[in-house]
């Protein structure tokens, strides 16, 4: 038997210390140790100053503070609103279609929601919003160009090159220098329209304007009533046949109310019922000379 | 017969486990000192990018990555006398070794040197059932080898076949998937004290550990200190360990004799103390600084400062010349010697084709040893030391570790074993059968 206690340094572990220097050695432990135990420090002690919620207010209102702070700075605001490609009339519209007191922090901005209200306006043909350095609001529009006066019941509207609608105005001698159309679907045709007027030059000072009949052909207008009606399919050509008969006989230039193009291979004109007295009379005279 | 087949196949499944965790500890509770090296086991892995540094016989496949020596305490002839202080001495090694690898350990393989072996030579023929040598067939002539009588109180500690028959073809390393009709073994059993092996499991036990696996540690020394053709062709490995001298006799890559004798660098050590009336601890520094075996005339002019702390000036001033030491311990070297000489002899390594012997554990270290052991023992003496392992440290290196690292070589690759192969369900004791009809009565 070994003394109870010996006198010299025991070199060997003690059953907890061997026990305990195992436990640490077990990686298990020893992740949980390096990495376990801080973040439930971490988690304990950010759950312990949370779990008040006087604290937790304060804690978001400071963060809404710095954040409201940080807005604010001027190097953020943005001060005035510049147009750009927009007439006075246009930049109006534009201002009312978007009421902003400036200054106002560009954070606070939502361009996409300023692009889509200017967008919508009928004057606007496309338009970009930014944010230029200097604060200032940077609208950039490209306006719709006044091509043609549409006549309708409900008002006379001028509309673009595309048919669509820029604005309505009052009377048709507030734009004298534009051609006019009417008849219903003539928005879509607008194009074709203006084919028609370019090669309608020569009866620009007889020329009244175009009828959309039926939504598929035109009817050209001139002056005293006299109408040439085209054709649905190719009606440029069919016009171009009218320019040519008139210049060489000056057919349009006598009684006659109806050139009817809607049958290439058989043109018809109609006379005014005066003519057709007259050509009667005409004949019974020849007849009874004879 | 059954009982240490179980526990035998107990720990072939720890250490199965022990290698799926990757770690394994080797503990050799040596009389002197109790060494654990730690091994990290990670595949078979090539030294150089060329290939120009080869497998390294095997044993690269693992590597050592802490090791820690201790004083043995409480172990007397290599089997454990005190309990608590094996208990506290392994606990120390272990501790320090799992330091230095910064892991934990599990399992243990362990090794020790006394408790008696007794080695049996066994053999047995069967007739194949069929044409071909299937496992089966190999543990069926395993299981119909007659075990000798050998004693209560003693277990099985290896039961290694070493030479399988095949009709009239012998010498078979392994004879799986040949033809023939009789199938014969001869197998190599050893024994020891059961007593001893109980401690040390209680031991680790005690420590926290699993033991995976156990071995005779002159076994162990003669994996690691023989080279590969001397296994080959026969040698016997002499370990000179502090308490006791392992020996061991290899052929062709088998052990096939293991004995010790029960004296070793202690009693050399002991002999000091008592001749020169002086401290253990005195006596142990001196014979490790100028002991020796061959006195010249030198060495009656060396004096030696043999100390003492009795506070006696003149007590504690004594001197004695080297040639007073070697003179001392001269006479027990020999006698270990001689008793190894006689242990060999009753073995018959006589009629060994190669004489070849190997000295190694940490007293072959004592100067002048190999010349005293070829006048005992025979011409063919070498000093050995143990193979380098990946990774051992190099105070780890010296012969005294010898069995440490053989351990290591024979955790990696452990040789097949009677408890490797499948029991014959014939052999199986009716108790067990009884046993299922009474737990199937008990359930349903």
């Amino acid at each position: 038997m070994q003394s109870v206690n010996p006198v010299s340094r025991d070199p060997a572990p003690s059953r907890l210390r061997y026990r305990m220097q195992r436990w640490m050695l077990t990686p298990g432990i020893r992740l949980g140790l390096r990495v376990g135990m801080p973040l439930a420090l971490v988690v304990a002690a950010a759950g312990s100053y949370l779990a008040d919620a006087d604290r937790r207010g304060a804690l978001v209102q400071q963060a809404v503070d710095l954040r409201e702070s940080l807005e604010q700075r001027p190097e953020f605001l943005v001060g005035v609103m510049a147009i750009d490609g927009a007439s006075a009339d246009l930049s109006d519209a534009i201002r009312a279609a978007v009421p902003l007191d400036f200054p106002i922090s560009s954070f606070d901005l939502d361009l996409e929601s300023i692009r889509s209200a200017i967008a919508v306006l009928d004057p606007v043909k496309s338009v970009s919003v930014r944010i230029r350095p200097g604060g200032v609001l940077q609208v950039d529009v490209a306006e719709r160009q006044p091509v043609v006066v549409w006549r309708t019941r409900d008002g006379i509207r001028i509309l673009d090159e595309s048919g669509a609608r820029i604005y309505q105005i009052e009377d048709r001698k507030s734009r004298p220098d534009l051609p006019l159309i009417a008849g219903d679907g003539a928005q879509f045709a607008v194009a074709e329209a203006l084919e028609l007027f370019a090669a309608a030059a020569p009866l620009k000072e007889r020329l009244r304007g175009l009828v959309r009949i039926g939504e598929r052909r035109w009817d050209v207008v001139l002056t005293r009533d006299q109408r040439i009606l085209l054709p649905p399919d190719d009606p440029v050509r069919a016009l171009e046949r009218v320019i040519a008969l008139s210049e060489a006989q000056d057919m349009l230039e006598r009684d006659v109310a109806v050139v009817d193009m809607r049958l290439a291979e058989r043109p018809t004109l109609r006379m005014t019922p005066d003519a057709v007295q007259n050509w009667w009379r005409i004949r019974d005279i020849k007849e009874s000379g004879q | 017969m059954a009982d240490f087949y179980h526990t035998q196949r107990a720990m072939r499944q720890m250490r199965q486990q022990a290698m799926q965790r990757g770690v394994v500890a080797i503990l050799d509770v040596g009389s002197s000192k109790t060494a654990c090296l730690v091994l990290r086991f990670d595949g078979i892995g090539r030294l150089s990018e060329d290939n120009s540094i080869g497998s390294l016989a095997g044993q690269s496949g693992f590597r050592v990555i802490g090791a820690a020596t201790t004083r043995s305490r409480g172990v007397q002839f290599g089997e454990i006398t005190a309990m608590q202080e094996t208990e506290r001495a392994i606990r120390t090694a272990v501790q320090a070794a799992q330091k230095m690898a910064d892991i934990r350990v599990d399992h243990v393989i362990a090794c020790f040197s006394g408790a008696n072996p007794r080695s049996y030579g066994l053999d047995a023929q069967i007739e194949l059932e069929g044409q071909v040598v299937t496992e089966h067939e190999v543990a069926r002539v395993l299981a119909s080898c007659d075990v000798p009588d050998y004693g209560a109180g003693r277990e099985v500690l290896h039961a290694q076949p070493v030479n399988f028959a095949l009709d009239n073809r012998s010498g078979l390393s392994d004879p799986r998937g040949q033809l023939g009709q009789d199938l014969s073994v001869d197998m190599h059993m050893l024994t020891v004290d059961a007593v001893a092996v109980q401690n040390l499991v209680h031991c680790v036990k005690r420590c926290d550990l699993e033991l995976a696996g156990i071995a005779s540690s002159s076994y162990a020394s003669g994996i690691s200190a023989l080279v590969e053709d001397e296994q080959e062709l026969g040698a016997a490995c002499v370990d000179l360990g502090g308490g006791s001298t392992g020996v061991s006799i290899f052929m062709k890559k088998h052990m096939i004799f293991a004995d010790c004798v029960r004296m070793g660098g202690d009693h050399v050590t002991a002999d000091i103390s008592m001749g020169l009336a002086i401290p253990t601890a005195n006596a142990e520094r001196i014979k490790t600084f100028y002991g020796g075996v061959h006195a010249t005339g030198m060495d009656d002019r060396e004096m030696i400062e043999i100390g003492g702390d009795t506070g006696d000036y003149e007590h504690d001033r004594r001197r004695v010349s080297r040639a007073e030491l070697i003179g001392i311990m001269r006479p027990r070297v020999e006698e270990i010697l001689e008793e190894v000489r006689a242990r060999l002899d009753a073995a018959g390594f006589e009629h060994l084709p190669s004489q070849q012997i190997v000295l190694t554990g940490g007293g072959s270290q004592i100067p002048g040893l190999d010349g005293l052991a070829s006048r005992i023992l025979g011409q063919q003496v070498r000093l050995g030391r143990p193979l380098r392992v990946h990774g051992l440290p190099q105070a780890a290196t010296g012969p005294g570790f010898a069995s440490a690292v053989g351990l290591s070589l024979f955790a990696a690759h452990p040789q097949d074993e009677w408890w490797d192969f499948e029991i014959p369900v014939d052999r199986y004791p009716a108790r067990s059968f009884k046993r299922a009809v009474k737990w199937f009565r008990d359930n349903w």
